[in-house]
Order: structure tokens, then C-alpha cells, then sequence
């Protein structure tokens, strides 16, 4: 993927969830969102390391990692909004936009879930004769959730090709890593057999190339393989801190993180017209995505459990 | 005709699955030597990549299979402890039941979750003798909960048929039943729709899984002493077979619960409910069932103190009977 390819696509994230936080406190999006502003490098690089076989998994602030994965950004605005024309429908909302045509397995709303998840999908693959990896994304918090350590040793133990993407920034909610992490992040990883590194998670092109290598480790039948991004939330952990006000970041720390913008750091290696050119380009795309959602029906309330089960009772 | 154990009839559901359905494999824990006998032969037949032995990771494993069901696999699980499901129950109840709803029906979870000897297991005492069937039912798992082997076959084949996670409680009282069964004649048995296991005039009692056995051991005790008794068997907890139900209370006018679950807003509590809405009873209904929020004691004499038997539900019936 080129350089402007991974512009686009973080200018593309930062924009939609700039836009989305409006919609927010207009009241167009209800329940609110947890941005992805400042990690948006990390969803570029990883998904830009895929074909369109692969599948992943995404979490709770996961819209960055749909619109990578290619999700039309008219219908997970949609979505956020509960139209009828969302990704889901308008059952899943910001926590479960998924797009499961571009392999997405579910955006899992419960910290650390959907690591097995996404090991269980690349073992049927590979038992199915697949070439494919899985990719499951999830933050420093998980790596306190026993489930996703009992994934790391299945997927070691199997050598199934999965690739641990944990998007480290600082914080699970509100606690800092340091105080909730006692070892190290990748050295849990390392326990169960699994190569694991800590890369700059704010520079995509760094993301592209350790996921690259993870990709093509996994695809020859090594197994599963640990990255540690490091990586900074410059906005809320969810926008009910807009109104809340929680006081655990310090203004130093918060202009520190802020100063290394993964939009910034990848928008310097392009000329600046052409720059400006994606980024006119995007502001398009995102005109016409919020058109269609907000011009959008809403579903009928008659239809509140009509896909409660795959084969109705 | 030959004798078919429950246990047997399970085996046999397994192996015409994975015989017929190559997306179909099974994982769980100790079930490359069978140790609940469940899967005994499958592995040496089907290979370890479809009767997947797992480690003692119950969380993790039960979410993988959602994964692959994901991936278009058809999972069964095998637990052999009924209370691991509560250990399950987020990778139950909050992932594989959400995902059709979730995703707008984007996907489907085809998977199996089998609890081989479910409710008492007779000296297993309070962590190995749960019977929660009316917890997967109330968050709308289907559940099915099978009293006989050709029910047990049936169920088990159509719940892995199905696309949307279903829960098999095998009780443990009822693994070693057996039937004269045809084997010709076994074929799925549809989820959701119950059984009438004995006609008769004057009450109707409704029993799931070994306790329909003791229902219709009570029925022919009772039938001496002039006592009409028609056992009514859902079969399966949810959905409930409300049109059989009915059709049966609708003859007898008279109902009687026996139930394993606790009684506070157990499988009981909802058939009264039902009842309470919808049918005409010439007397106030009766429930057998565990005590509120059981633990099954150790020791034997206390273990079955707990549980409902064949002397609360005579006493259950004649209640019900006594104005006639």
C-alpha cells in the first residue's frame, strides 16, 4: 500500500470520528462513542498488511478498524445512528459495527473476548484449506482478561495463524497501564512461545511493515505472533467524558501524546498538494456518508428482534 | 429390536454428524478417551483435527468455537460438568446468542454446547450437581432437555442442524435409560415441540428430561388407585411447546410441574405462569422442584432431600386432585 493509500486512510478515521463526536453532542448519535482519534496508524498499517480473505476482530472503539478493512463510511455512520441502513442494521451501534462481507468478525464490546474468537475463526480456515490470517485487535486493558491469555496459549499451542494486535495507549479506561500491568505486555505474550514486539504504533508505515511480517509468519504456517503499539487516545475514552470531566490525564502528558499525530506523521511524507487534495477528497466521501445517514430510515420498532435468531423459534 | 442406551443414542448422533457434515467436529475436554463415554471411538474414527481435545481453558475454547462457527463451522461442545456453563456463561449468553441480533443478521452461530450428566451426579456435591437450564432459557438460548434415547438422537442431530446456538442437557439420571429402538426409525427430532410420553384423563404433568421417567412412575403407580395421569414431555425448555401444552391441560384441566431447576423463576414458575394467562384449571396448579437457591449437599441422604422425587409429586397430584 502507498504512502498516500495509508494518508487517506488515516485522514479518512480521523475525520469520521471528528464528525462522529459532533453527531454526538447534536444528539444524532445516541449513547455516544469511544473514539479512535490519535490511533489511527494502527488500524491503517495493520488492515493495509491484509488481503480481502483475511478476517479480524474489533473492539469497542473500533470504527477505525472498519473503515480500514474498507466499510463504506456512509453506512457505519448510519449505523452509529441507528438506521435502518447501518452496517448492522441499527442493532449493533458504535460498540458492534461490523461489516462481516469484509471479513470483520464482530467489533466485541467485552475486553478481551474476541481474541478467541478470531484464534477459533483461523483454525477453521486452516482446516478449511484457507490461506488466510486472522487479525484480533484489542487494548492494554485485555491483557488482564484471562480469556485472551487462554487464547495465547491455544493459539501457540496450535500454531494457528493469528496475530495479536494490542493497540497500548496508556490507559484501560481510566487506569494506567503501569499501575494494572504488573511484568510486561509482550513478555505475557513471550510466555506462551509467542514472538512478540513493541513497535511506534503513531507511524503507519512501521505499523504496515511489523504487521507484514507477522502476516507472512503466520501464512507459513508459524503461528501466532504478538504486537505491542504504542499508541496515545488524544480524545476521550468515551464521549461521556466530554460532560464528565475525569481527571486522570495532565495537561503536559495529554500535549505530549497529542504531539505525535499519526495524520500528521504520515501527511509530512506526501507534497502538500496532494495532501490537500485526499484530504478535500475525504471531506467529500464524508459529505455524502453523512447525507445518507442522516437521510436515512429508522428502523421499525415492530421489527426490534427480528434477527434474534438466524432460524426464528 | 435392540436395546439403545441414552448415552449410546448420543455417540450415535455425534458420529452420524460428523459422518454426514464435514463442517461438523467436536472439542472439549478429555473427549479423545471419552471420559463422560460420550465420545467413545469418535477420535480414532474422525481424527483429532474433529474431536479436538482441548485444555482446561473453558472460556477461551467456547468463544474459539464461536469462531469457527463464524468461519462456517459447526462446533459441538462437550462439558461435562453443568456448572462450567456458568463459567461459559458471558461466551454463551453475550457473545454467541448476540451475534445474529447484533450484526442484523449478518451471521449465524451454529453451535452445539452438550452437557453430558447434568443435575445431580450422586456424590458430586455442590460444584458438579447444577441443573441450569431455565438460565439458558431465559436469556433465549435455545435448550433442549431430553428424557429418552430416541429423544436424545433426535435432539442431538437437529441441534446441530440448527443455525443458532442451542445448549443439550443430558441429566445425568438419565444417561443410562434405554430403549428398544428400531434403528431404521431414529431420525431428528424438531426443537420445540413436546411429547405426549403417557395420555390420561384427569392431571397433566409436565417433566423434562429423568424426571419424565419418574412421571410415568408415578402414573402407573397412580393408575391403581384410579388416578389418570397424562405426562406431558417438552423436550425442550426453549421454545416451549405452548400449543401441546395447552392441548393437554385443555383435556385434563388439572396441572402438576416436577422440575430440577430452583424454584425462584425456574422452568415451574414459567409453566404456572403460562398457565396463570392462559388456561382454565379447575384447581390451583402444583409445582415440584428444587428449594430456592439449592446447593446440593454432599452427603446422599442430603442430596436427594433437595431434589424433587416421586413422593412430592403423588403428594403434588393428589393436591390438585383433592376437590374432584
Amino acid at each position: 500500500m502507498s504512502t498516500v493509500d495509508l494518508y487517506r486512510t488515516v485522514r479518512l478515521i480521523r475525520r469520521f470520528e471528528e464528525r462522529a463526536i459532533e453527531f454526538v453532542r447534536s444528539g444524532e448519535i445516541v449513547g455516544g462513542i469511544h473514539p479512535y482519534v490519535g490511533q489511527e496508524a494502527i488500524a491503517a498499517g495493520v488492515c493495509a498488511a491484509l488481503t480481502a480473505e483475511d478476517v479480524i476482530t474489533s473492539t469497542h472503539r473500533g470504527h477505525g478498524h472498519v473503515l480500514a478493512r474498507g466499510a463504506d463510511p456512509g453506512r457505519l455512520l448510519a449505523e452509529l445512528m441507528g438506521r435502518e441502513t447501518g452496517l448492522n442494521k441499527g442493532r449493533g451501534g458504535s460498540m458492534h459495527a461490523a461489516d462481516l462481507s469484509l471479513g470483520i468478525l464482530g467489533a466485541n464490546a467485552i475486553v478481551g473476548a474476541a481474541g478467541s474468537i478470531a484464534t477459533g475463526a483461523a483454525w477453521a480456515h486452516r482446516r478449511q484449506g484457507r490461506d488466510t490470517v486472522a487479525v484480533t485487535f484489542f487494548g492494554d486493558g485485555a491483557m488482564n482478561e484471562g480469556m485472551l491469555l487462554e487464547a495465547f496459549n491455544l493459539a501457540a499451542l496450535w500454531r494457528i495463524p493469528v496475530i495479536f494486535v494490542c493497540e497500548n495507549n496508556g490507559y484501560a479506561t481510566t487506569m494506567p497501564v503501569g499501575s494494572a500491568v504488573a511484568g510486561s505486555i509482550t513478555g505475557r505474550a513471550r510466555a506462551f512461545g509467542i514472538p512478540a514486539f513493541t513497535i511506534d504504533g503513531q507511524d503507519p508505515e512501521t505499523v504496515l511493515k511489523a504487521t507484514t511480517a507477522a502476516v507472512a509468519r503466520a501464512r507459513s504456517g508459524k503461528g501466532p505472533m504478538f504486537l505491542e503499539c504504542l499508541t496515545y487516545r488524544f480524545d476521550a475514552h468515551h464521549t461521556f467524558e466530554h460532560r464528565a470531566r475525569l481527571d486522570y490525564r495532565s495537561p503536559d502528558e495529554l500535549a505530549a501524546g497529542q504531539s505525535r499525530d499519526p495524520v500528521v506523521i504520515q501527511g509530512t511524507r506526501l507534497p502538500e498538494p496532494e495532501r490537500a487534495e485526499v484530504d478535500d477528497e475525504v471531506e467529500a466521501v464524508l459529505d455524502a456518508a453523512t447525507e445518507f445517514a442522516l437521510g436515512s430510515a429508522h428502523p421499525d420498532p415492530a421489527d426490534a428482534l427480528k434477527y434474534l435468531y438466524a432460524v426464528m423459534p | 429390536m435392540p436395546k439403545l442406551s441414552y448415552l449410546k443414542a448420543m455417540n450415535r448422533a455425534l458420529a452420524d454428524s460428523l459422518d454426514s457434515d464435514p463442517s461438523v467436529f467436536l472439542l472439549g475436554e478429555d473427549i479423545r478417551v471419552a471420559a463422560s463415554n460420550l465420545t467413545a471411538g469418535l477420535q480414532s474414527r474422525f481424527g483429532p483435527d474433529r474431536v479436538l481435545d482441548t485444555p482446561l481453558s473453558e472460556q477461551a475454547f467456547t468463544n474459539f468455537a464461536t469462531g469457527a462457527a463464524l468461519a462456517g463451522m459447526r462446533p459441538v461442545i462437550e462439558f461435562q460438568i453443568p456448572s462450567l456453563l456458568f463459567l461459559v456463561f458471558e461466551q454463551l449468553a453475550n457473545q454467541a446468542h448476540k451475534f445474529s441480533l447484533m450484526t442484523g443478521g449478518q451471521c449465524k452461530v451454529p453451535v452445539t454446547y452438550v452437557v453430558t450428566g447434568s443435575g445431580s451426579r450422586t456424590g458430586w456435591a455442590g460444584q458438579h450437581s447444577d441443573h441450569p437450564y431455565t438460565l439458558l432459557a431465559h436469556v433465549g438460548i435455545k435448550t433442549v432437555v431430553p428424557a429418552t434415547p430416541t429423544d436424545a438422537y433426535g435432539l442431538l442431530v437437529s441441534a446441530i442442524r440448527d443455525d443458532d446456538p442451542v445448549v443439550f442437557f443430558a441429566p445425568s439420571a438419565a444417561l443410562g435409560v434405554r430403549d428398544d429402538v428400531d434403528f431404521s426409525t431414529l431420525g431428528p427430532v424438531p426443537l420445540g415441540a413436546g411429547r405426549l410420553a403417557r395420555s390420561g384423563r384427569d392431571v397433566t404433568v409436565v417433566a423434562l428430561g429423568h424426571l419424565v421417567h419418574d412421571a410415568l412412575a408415578v402414573a402407573d403407580e397412580l393408575a391403581g388407585q384410579g388416578i389418570s395421569v397424562e405426562v406431558f414431555d417438552p423436550r425442550t425448555v426453549y421454545p416451549l411447546d405452548l400449543d401441546g401444552l395447552a392441548a393437554s391441560v385443555a383435556k385434563t384441566r388439572r396441572l402438576v410441574v416436577i422440575d430440577d431447576s430452583n424454584r425462584t423463576s425456574g422452568f415451574a414458575a414459567e409453566i404456572l405462569a403460562v398457565a396463570a394467562e392462559r388456561f382454565t384449571l379447575d384447581a390451583p396448579p402444583r409445582r415440584v422442584t428444587r428449594p430456592d437457591g439449592a446447593v446440593l449437599p454432599f452427603a446422599l441422604a442430603l442430596d436427594r432431600a433437595i431434589q424433587p422425587d416421586r413422593d412430592e409429586l403423588v403428594a403434588a397430584i393428589n393436591a390438585v386432585l383433592e376437590d374432584r
